[in-house]
């Protein structure tokens, strides 16, 4: 009895070990495969240049328009988002407290942090029908800030979570009203964690696809008005990966290692800022 | 004096700004919902709704829209996912939250937070680079030969694009979603329960099976509900490498076309022909609302469990 309930343990430790090296071995995985794929098709013109005449059989020309076409839209929607999501933390940390309130604007985000990109890109594509827009870097915009909109309140909401509530107790006995102490006390407290928030969904809206396939469109062009199409990254990488040409399949990979490099260099940095930023806090 | 009417003015001012647009944003999913309805309910009224969930045939161009189809094709990527993902989540979880060492933890966590920022155009390339081969070489191989004598593994399709590579794409997208959440409320169940295990000469594991997660039994559902609806709606990396094939998958190697596949790889064509566009969004509709009430359940039973701070 004493044997079998010891080799219960060690066969169920082997099975978490084994699991926990499939999780971790699955992203190096992936991020190798990038790697070793996506290098020897990258060069400088890739990054440099837009495609050219003949790009979509394999000639000259790079994915200039697609890379700054993601950071465009990603930085407006990111913008957006900021606009609604900063008044929304606001409220939840210096007026709603934990009001019944507070635990439905939670839940709300929660859910609208559940609903698929898909169903984002099509609702951003009626909203365009209904302002008379079409495929434009502005419906992109609108269509990728819903998706950063929850994200980036969960960050915001969980950061300033983080401060001690003396802090907030000692600006209110000074006297100062619940706004002033949000703006002054709490959001200066949790900056790190506000930009680490909006870092995140940053990243998040960068590499988002489905969202902007129909509502931001694609095109060649170095992006040049909020009402023209626009490319991005990982539309190149799918519509690339789409065409039956072996070399320029190759530039889906090189595509999908620039991506891959830009996302998990915000998250790192994300991160990394997050710890820096929060040395001179005070606790 | 003056100055304090001001400061107090600007309060509730900011208290109701901040409140209505929270009311707003809130509501947003609502809206979206509503919208959606909108622009889909030709196809409502046109069609019973019996119709269009159970009939197979979708031929725009005749007017038939089932989606029976698209939601089987759906429903079978997505359970390959969890039959994979949810005991290789579990034991992650339990390990990081009952076993692992600070150090390793903090190593560990750190890795898993990034991975779940990875694009799913990204998961989508990996799956055709990696995944796809393997399972075409799976199938070619004698394995794959004997295997095909059982129910779900028969062979109609050498390809690779298939339900197994969508399924194992899929799985791996979800491992940073349920492990997160699973982690944490276990992590959760109180240090006291464990000791008093302990104490009755448990040895490690029989108190996690037999107390800790049986306290935290509903939000590992939860946490599993959440990682499946995410894998329901997931369309970038699916489409990549599932075949679509309008079809009723009926072995592991067949190919599918999941709706969220339908919606992207026909949105955008489908203005000139009638009941075509509502079609497409109810499909969207049927979706979010799926979706909707697995991640308003799930997230009910997380929030009593965890009661938030």
């Amino acid at each position: 009895m004493k044997k079998l309930r010891r080799l219960e343990e060690h066969v169920f430790r082997f099975l978490m070990w084994l699991s926990l090296l499939i999780v971790l071995g699955s992203l190096v995985l992936i991020v190798g495969t990038m790697l070793w794929r996506g290098l020897p098709s990258l060069s400088l013109a890739m990054l440099t240049q837009v495609p050219k005449g003949g790009y979509y059989l394999g000639e000259e020309g790079g994915i200039l328009n697609a890379i700054v076409g993601s950071l465009c839209l990603a930085g407006g929607a990111t913008a957006l988002a900021l606009l609604f999501s900063l008044p929304v933390a606001i409220y939840l940390h210096g007026y709603a407290g934990r009001s019944r309130t507070a635990h439905l604007i939670r839940l709300a985000m929660d859910v609208l942090w559940g609903v698929p990109s898909i169903v984002y890109g099509a609702f951003g594509f009626i909203i365009m029908l209904w302002l008379g827009l079409r495929a434009s870097l502005l419906g992109g915009i609108i269509a990728l800030a819903c998706l950063e909109l929850p994200i980036m309140v969960r960050g915001m909401d969980e950061a300033l979570g983080t401060v001690p509530s003396a802090l907030r107790e000692a600006s209110y006995a000074l006297g100062a009203t619940r706004f002033e102490t949000t703006l002054k006390v709490l959001l200066r407290q949790a900056v790190a964690g506000l930009l680490t928030a909006v870092l995140l969904a940053f990243g998040r809206g960068i590499g988002d696809a489905a969202s902007v396939l129909f509502t931001a469109g694609y095109t060649d062009r170095l992006p040049d008005s909020l009402f023209r199409p626009v490319a991005s990254l990982p539309l190149a990488v799918f519509f690339q990966l789409a065409t039956p040409f072996p070399a320029v399949q190759q530039r889906a990979y090189a595509a999908g290692l620039v991506l891959t490099v830009i996302v998990l260099a915000i998250s790192v940095m994300a991160r990394w800022l997050s710890r820096r930023l929060t040395r001179h806090v005070v606790r | 004096m003056k100055r304090v009417a001001l400061r107090r003015a600007t309060d509730q001012t900011a208290r109701y700004v901040t409140a209505a647009v929270s009311a707003a944003t809130s509501l947003l999913v609502v809206f979206i919902a509503l919208v959606l309805l909108a622009r889909s309910w030709p196809i409502f009224v046109a069609r019973p709704l019996g119709e269009l969930l159970f009939s197979t045939t979708w031929k725009p161009l005749q007017s038939a829209f089932g989606y029976y189809p698209f939601i089987m094709g759906t429903l079978w990527v997505t359970c390959v996912a969890m039959v994979i993902a949810i005991p290789i989540c579990l034991l992650t979880s339990i390990y990081l939250a009952e076993y692992a060492s600070r150090r390793v933890y903090a190593i560990v966590k750190p890795l898993i937070d990034v991975s779940a920022g990875i694009p799913s155009v990204i998961f989508g390339i990996w799956g055709v680079i990696i995944v796809v081969p393997l399972v075409q070489k799976l199938a070619a191989s004698s394995l794959g030969r004997s295997l095909s004598r059982l129910p779900l593994f028969e062979m109609h399709n050498p390809t690779g694009y298939s339900v197994l590579a969508g399924g194992v794409v899929l799985a791996i997208m979800v491992f940073p979603v349920i492990i997160s959440v699973a982690e944490e409320v276990i992590r959760a169940v109180p240090t006291g329960l464990r000791e008093a295990s302990w104490a009755l000469g448990a040895t490690r594991w029989q108190t996690i099976k037999y107390v800790v997660l049986r306290h935290a039994a509903p939000g590992v559902l939860a946490a599993i509900v959440l990682g499946f609806s995410r894998a329901f709606g997931e369309t970038m990396a699916v489409i990549m490498v599932v075949g679509n094939v309008p079809q009723v998958p009926r072995s592991l190697f067949d190919a599918a076309y999941p709706l969220t596949a339908l919606i992207a790889n026909n949105y955008g064509e489908m203005m000139s022909i009638p009941l075509y566009d509502a079609a497409l969004l109810g499909a969207a509709l049927l979706l979010l609302v799926i979706v909707l009430l697995f991640n308003l359940g799930a997230r009910l039973v997380l929030m009593r469990m965890t009661r938030y701070r």
